[in-house]
């Protein structure tokens, strides 16, 4: 096949470039920029947005020995990743980037210019397996290397997109993958792993939301409310630096009267207000989700697990979809779900789906 | 699969005279600088070959001022003039390379010159009315004038005459880079008027990293690099006699052939354009057809991406530029056909041919059976939006 292997300077998109040409493979290389003036998003730091990656790349790509080019794909991006991140955190959730970009840009622009110019798939060192499974649907077990979790950015694809991807680190470990690189003399094999928002340059998310929103922020300073008795706890400095769960950050004098800490329950970005209360007043066991993508057929009702974070646990969940909106009965209550995450929906190891969250809810389980 | 190399713009093979010529001295010892036998020699292998290259452009020897090529030439014409003039504005054109646009925008920032960048045509030449303008405005403030001799992307030929006709009246210095120039037309430094002029060797057919600044012996130039006074204490650094004689010797070769590869390099591009045009009827040759580089053929192919054009043209082994300058490795839209009014999404589409001593006619072929599945397939990558 002629395959095109985005290959983001990391060690993983180049032990994955290079075993698609090890497989039989016609491959090219190619590296996205992100961003128009790659200082603009990210200087110095690590990220996917820095001179230094696209030389890292290109370095991996020359010692594998395969074409490389670069691809501007900043337009896109600013306007699928980095607006939404803006103006959800305007409308007070919390959105995950990394999964848009996986959606609009990684999965979609790249697949589809690939497709375009006559490639037939894309590669990615996305640590991911596809098998065959009833009526040729091509499924996505949960992938081995649980530690990086990815399979939960996968929830995104459909099946076109999952027909057109090669997913060659598959089952492996990423300490398997990083020896893998020294032998094949990969520069880039103890390069450290990306953890941050690649387009914020100090993990300082707040301070990024609140300079690029400038004026489109949905405020700039707000009350920190008790949620039981409604009492003026402190004041903040605009609601864009909370997300649902926070304990850190709240700047609050007084302890809480029974000692305990205190998290963040609510936002409401209009208000300008932060509700803030005991732990046990995140705990959630019902969830409404929208912008639902299906891996392949669509269940009406499922009884499977659902994770709600990139590194977090599965919890046991009865899922009723009318479609378009997802219904969310978690056996296994949940805490600190902020609305604008992904919930991506699990039938036994094979991911079936994912959906945004819209809002969460208690029904069955009792405060504290 | 066999090569097709069609971006001489960007490097041209070596000649086989220059290679033979930086072979054989490669192997010999001598430091220019030193008075013992060996540095004897290769001084008189160095000096000779400043003789050759005066010979070659007509100026006088002592003009050459050997650099390590065509970037450092223009940063110490542009800032070594200015600075040792002392005034406040220099004036250049919007269509330079970034070797010249840098250093520019350099001294704009750090040293308070005050730049301006005259606007060119939609053939990409320089409006001369807009450069009498503004040194009429107050030509005592002018430090000096820079503009190429062609341009690098699309070849058009700037009306260097014009230009050192109107800084004349006033005394004011012409820099001009003819690093594409030098071998394509003719170019005579004494006649030209020019006070200093770039050349580099690895686009004559030459070695990398070597270059020089052509620069009347009355210009003061202060110098950039200090150190051990070499290059009339201009350019201080251990004279590098391999390169210096294999860069004449491409000088002299390029000069000499000059006008037999202008003939047969400009019939072979001018079939390449109107062949693609007969595969591709809608596209657009950019730049001036009539004052250009031989060399060039800068096509715009409506609805493409360059970037897509190239790599699908490179999977056939056919080698071209999209003649964006590179950030990063990110394409940006030519700043040159922005400047001659293209459009971002136009100036994205489009590729640079360019055609030098090893082309052939079987280059050309190749490119013509190629042309029209790519744009096909680039076609229905589309372009980005806007376009």
């Amino acid at each position: 096949m002629r395959v095109l292997a985005a290959m983001s300077g990391g060690v993983d998109s180049a032990v994955a470039a290079a075993r698609a040409v090890e497989a039989g493979h016609d491959v090219t290389g190619i590296h996205l920029a992100l961003s128009r003036n790659p200082k603009s998003y990210r200087s110095g730091a690590r990220g996917c947005c820095t001179i230094e990656d696209s030389n890292d790349a290109r370095r991996a790509a020359d010692v594998i020995g395969i074409p490389f080019y670069v691809w501007d794909m900043s337009e896109e991006f600013h306007d699928n990743v980095v607006e939404d991140f803006m103006s959800e955190y305007a409308a007070g959730r919390t959105p995950n980037p990394c999964l848009r970009c996986n959606e609009k840009i990684k999965f979609a622009a790249v697949l589809d210019r690939a497709l375009a110019l006559g490639f037939d798939a894309v590669v990615t060192g996305h640590y991911a397996q596809l098998a065959t499974g009833h009526e040729g649907m091509i499924e996505m077990p949960r992938s081995v290397a649980m530690g990086k979790a990815q399979s939960y950015g996968h929830g995104v694809l459909t099946q076109d997109q999952l027909a057109h991807s090669l997913f060659p680190l598959g089952d492996s470990v990423k300490d398997d993958v990083r020896v893998e690189a020294e032998r094949r003399d990969l520069m880039v094999a103890h390069k450290p792993d990306s953890h941050d928002i690649c387009f914020i340059a100090d993990g300082d998310n707040a301070g990024w939301l609140k300079e690029k929103l400038g004026d489109r922020a949905p405020n700039d300073s707000g009350d920190i409310v008790d949620h039981a008795t409604g009492e003026i706890l402190g004041q903040h400095e605009g609601t864009t630096a909370y997300t649902i769960g926070q304990r850190k950050g709240l700047k609050i004098g007084r302890p809480a009267p029974d000692g305990k800490p205190r998290f963040v329950l609510d936002i409401e970005p209009v208000s300008g207000t932060v509700t803030v209360g005991p732990r046990a007043e995140l705990r959630i066991d019902r969830i409404e989700a929208i912008r639902a993508r299906w891996c392949g057929t669509v269940p009406s009702r499922l009884e499977g697990t659902v994770q709600l974070r990139a590194h977090g646990e599965e919890h046991r969940a009865i899922v009723t979809t009318d479609g378009t909106d997802v219904f969310i009965d978690l056996i296994d209550p949940a805490e600190g779900i902020a609305p604008g995450q992904a919930a991506v929906i699990y039938d036994g190891t094979r991911v079936v789906g994912s959906a945004t969250i819209s809002s969460t809810a208690r029904v069955g389980v009792a405060a504290g | 699969m066999t090569t097709v190399y069609l971006d001489h713009a960007a490097t041209t093979p070596m000649l086989p005279a220059a290679v033979e010529a930086l072979s054989a001295q490669l192997v010999r010892t001598g430091n220019p600088s030193s008075l013992h036998a060996s540095g004897r020699h290769a001084r008189r292998i160095v000096e000779e070959s400043r003789e050759r290259i005066a010979q070659a452009l007509n100026c006088r020897p002592g003009e050459v001022i050997f650099t390590s090529g065509g970037t450092e030439a223009d940063n110490l014409a542009l800032k070594g003039i200015h600075w040792s003039r002392g005034r406040s504005r220099i004036l250049s054109t919007s269509i330079e390379h970034h070797a010249v646009l840098d250093p520019l925008h350099w001294l704009d920032e750090h040293e308070h010159a005050d730049v301006e960048l005259l606007p060119v045509d939609e053939l990409g030449r320089l409006d001369t009315d807009a450069l009498r303008t503004s040194i009429e405005r107050d030509p005592d403030s002018i430090s000096l004038i820079s503009v190429m001799w062609a341009n690098n992307e699309v070849g058009t030929l700037q009306p260097i005459d014009e230009v050192v006709a109107l800084a004349a009246t006033h005394g004011i210095p012409v820099h001009t880079d003819a690093v594409q120039a030098i071998g394509a037309v003719p170019v005579d430094f004494a006649t030209s008027g020019v006070d200093a002029l770039t050349l580099t060797g690895h686009k004559v057919g030459g070695p990398f990293g070597v270059g020089a600044l052509v620069v009347r012996r009355e210009l003061e130039v202060t110098p950039l690099v200090h150190g051990g006074g070499q290059e009339r204490d201009i350019r201080s650094g251990t004279i590098d006699a391999p390169a210096i004689v294999g860069f004449a010797a491409a000088v002299e070769a390029s000069v000499k052939d000059q006008a037999d590869q202008h003939v047969r390099i400009s019939a072979l591009r001018d079939q390449l354009v109107d062949r693609v045009r007969a595969i591709v009827p809608d596209v657009i040759r950019s730049g001036d057809p009539d004052h250009g580089l031989p060399g060039h053929a800068h096509l715009r192919f409506p609805g493409c991406e360059g970037d897509s054009l190239l790599m699908l043209l490179d999977a056939r082994g056919i080698e071209c530029s999209t003649g964006s300058a590179c950030n990063a490795g990110v394409p940006q839209a030519s700043h040159v056909l922005l400047a001659m009014g293209c459009s971002d999404a136009e100036a994205r589409g489009s590729l640079r041919f360019s055609l030098g001593h090893t082309t052939t006619q079987a280059d050309v072929d190749a490119l013509v059976d190629a042309i029209g599945p790519v744009v096909e397939r680039a076609r229905a990558a589309g372009s980005r939006k806007g376009a």
